[in-house]
């Protein structure tokens, strides 16, 4: 759509800005402060510069809380987009199974998610909840409060199941807006189901699922409160990621300087790879 | 291969469903029952965790708080995200694509960062404990998603909706209401739900910015976890009521669920 240059267009905006500047510049200028002083307590403060930077990107703890951050987002993000994809390729495409799939798969995105937590808690015990049941009568010793593998297990498998669909439904959108004509032309040049998929329908998914990523990427790198509730970051440290360790930081222990810092860099690293694929989505929809 | 094909959706489901029945198991439960056996349905049916919720005001008190500060959010987030998405799908301004990164920046925000400045900020201003200060601080990343699903809806409306208008001599603001707002209103139906659903289920904000008067649902579940035992029965009785709400608002919007998704906009 060609827009037209309106200066006062502006005005429309304000109630906008105000809010959000009201709710994301005070706090975030507040964590600038915090991160560059030193405070003992009744608003005294001295000066730190670069100290609790230099102190969180050389600590141990930081590179521990990124690295399992890193792992979880990459796995969670390499089983829910094919994952989702394959559902979206099978569901009905009419009838009355669109709408009873469609609430079905919505369920989890709608619960609470301390609830999700809790949920998977009960469901995971080894005595009475059913999965942990399940396994340890096929015979795996499964106790997820207490061995740091199983603890995985159980956050991605947790994780997989809140959000899966989230994929699901953004896939089976961009399918949805495939030209019956098409597939017509493939059946046509005879191509075979996964010619059909790689030349039309994968391509006809850029665009959703690129945003599918991108969701995905930034909340799961965000995720506190289900791995919280479901392990509070245990077994040990093994499933504490980035803002469980940040939240512990800053109040439990109420290191506000480092915390601060932390938020930062947590922050600009999140920014930065939204960065680059906002701009793929952009050059896309140019494209398009 | 293609009969089979029901198969991968309906496993799915299973799975999906599988853990939300345990829940409704252990909701009919009682806390000893379900401490000293395993089983697949409840062996003594009981209703008494649910008759405790809707009897005792620290709980049911929790829902309504919950349900207030969702509302809340909803409307200011819409109200505030119609003209400026309006502004962005018609207009070039000075500003405009930073100004639209930089919105997008507070929802990939870690509410974790936000979590300690918005609990002094709010105290600072007595808006501790309040639903608006909850409401508020949804907004953080509520409106960008507001805007931007927004967008892609008026987006899709041509232009020459508005300009037929003006020569038919209606104000903008007769316009906006009586033509815009309701060709768009599928649009704005999945921007409440987005709205509905973030503000729902989101709990680190909601519980660090409330002491009592506007506890969240899910805060309170935390807390009775933590002093009288471990009363499973009731936290799932609690976490059963807890997915209603959200069941409610999708059979509502199913119809428009995955046209919303279609716009490639979430």
């Amino acid at each position: 759509m060609n827009k037209t240059i309106n200066q006062k267009a502006w005005f429309f905006v304000i109630p906008v800005f105000v809010l959000v500047a009201f709710n994301a510049a005070i706090p975030l200028m507040t964590v600038v402060n915090y991160s560059f002083q030193e405070t003992f307590g009744n608003n005294v403060f001295a000066w730190e510069g670069t100290r609790w930077f230099k102190q969180i990107l050389q600590s141990e703890r930081f590179h521990a809380a990124l690295g399992r951050q890193i792992a979880f987002t990459f796995i969670i993000l390499l089983i829910q987009i094919p994952l989702g994809i394959g559902i979206a390729l099978t569901m009905p495409k009419k009838g009355w199974g669109v709408p009873v799939c469609l609430i079905l798969m919505s369920m989890p995105l709608l619960i609470p998610w301390n609830v999700v937590g809790a949920m998977w808690n009960i469901f995971a015990l080894p005595d009475i909840g059913f999965l942990g049941h399940s396994l340890n009568a096929m015979g795996f010793d499964y106790n997820f409060t207490q061995q740091p593998g199983d603890a995985w297990f159980t956050t991605i498998l947790m994780d997989v199941w809140h959000w899966t669909s989230l994929v699901v439904l953004l896939a089976y959108a961009g399918l949805n807006s495939i030209q019956p004509a098409y597939y017509q032309a493939a059946e046509i040049d005879g191509a075979s189901r996964w010619a059909t998929f790689r030349y039309i329908e994968l391509p006809k998914m850029k665009k959703v699922l690129t945003l599918a990523i991108l969701l995905r990427f930034m909340d799961s790198f965000m995720i506190y409160t289900e791995p919280f509730v479901l392990t509070g970051g245990g077994p040990g440290n093994t499933t504490a990621f980035l803002s469980i360790d940040l939240v512990k930081m800053a109040l439990g222990q109420f290191d506000l300087g480092p915390a601060a810092a932390m938020s930062l860099i947590y922050f600009f690293i999140v920014l930065l790879v939204c960065w680059v694929f906002y701009n793929l989505m952009m050059k896309n929809e140019a494209q398009s | 291969m293609k009969k089979y094909k029901w198969l991968v959706p309906t496993l799915y489901i299973i799975f999906l469903m599988l853990p939300i029945y345990w829940l409704i198991n252990m909701s009919f439960k009682t806390t000893t029952e379900i401490i000293n056996t395993y089983s697949l349905w409840p062996q003594k049916f009981t209703t008494e965790n649910y008759v405790k919720i809707f009897t005792d005001s620290t709980w049911y008190m929790g829902y309504i708080n919950s349900i207030t500060y969702t509302v809340f959010n909803t409307v200011i987030s819409v109200a505030a995200a119609l003209p400026a998405a309006y502004a962005f799908s018609r207009y070039k301004f000075l500003g405009d694509k930073h100004l639209f990164f930089w919105l997008l920046t507070n929802r990939m925000a870690p509410p974790a960062v936000f979590a300690l400045p918005f609990f002094q900020f709010y105290s600072s201003v007595n808006l501790f404990d309040t639903h608006i200060a909850v409401a508020l601080s949804h907004c953080l990343f509520n409106i960008p998603l507001a805007v931007w699903i927004l967008e892609g809806f008026m987006s899709a409306v041509p232009k020459e909706l508005d300009e037929t208008a003006y020569v038919d001599g209606y104000s903008f603001g007769r316009f906006f209401f009586k033509i815009f707002v309701p060709t768009i209103a599928a649009g704005i139906g999945i921007t409440m739900f987005f709205c509905f659903m973030f503000s729902w289920v989101e709990l680190l904000l909601a519980k660090t910015l409330t002491a009592t008067a506007a506890k969240p649902i899910a805060a309170t579940m935390t807390r009775t976890a933590s002093t009288s035992g471990y009363e499973l029965g009731l936290l799932a009785a609690a976490g059963t009521l807890t997915i209603i709400p959200g069941a409610i608002v999708i059979y509502f919007v199913k119809n428009y669920i995955a046209k919303g998704f279609a716009m490639g906009r979430v």
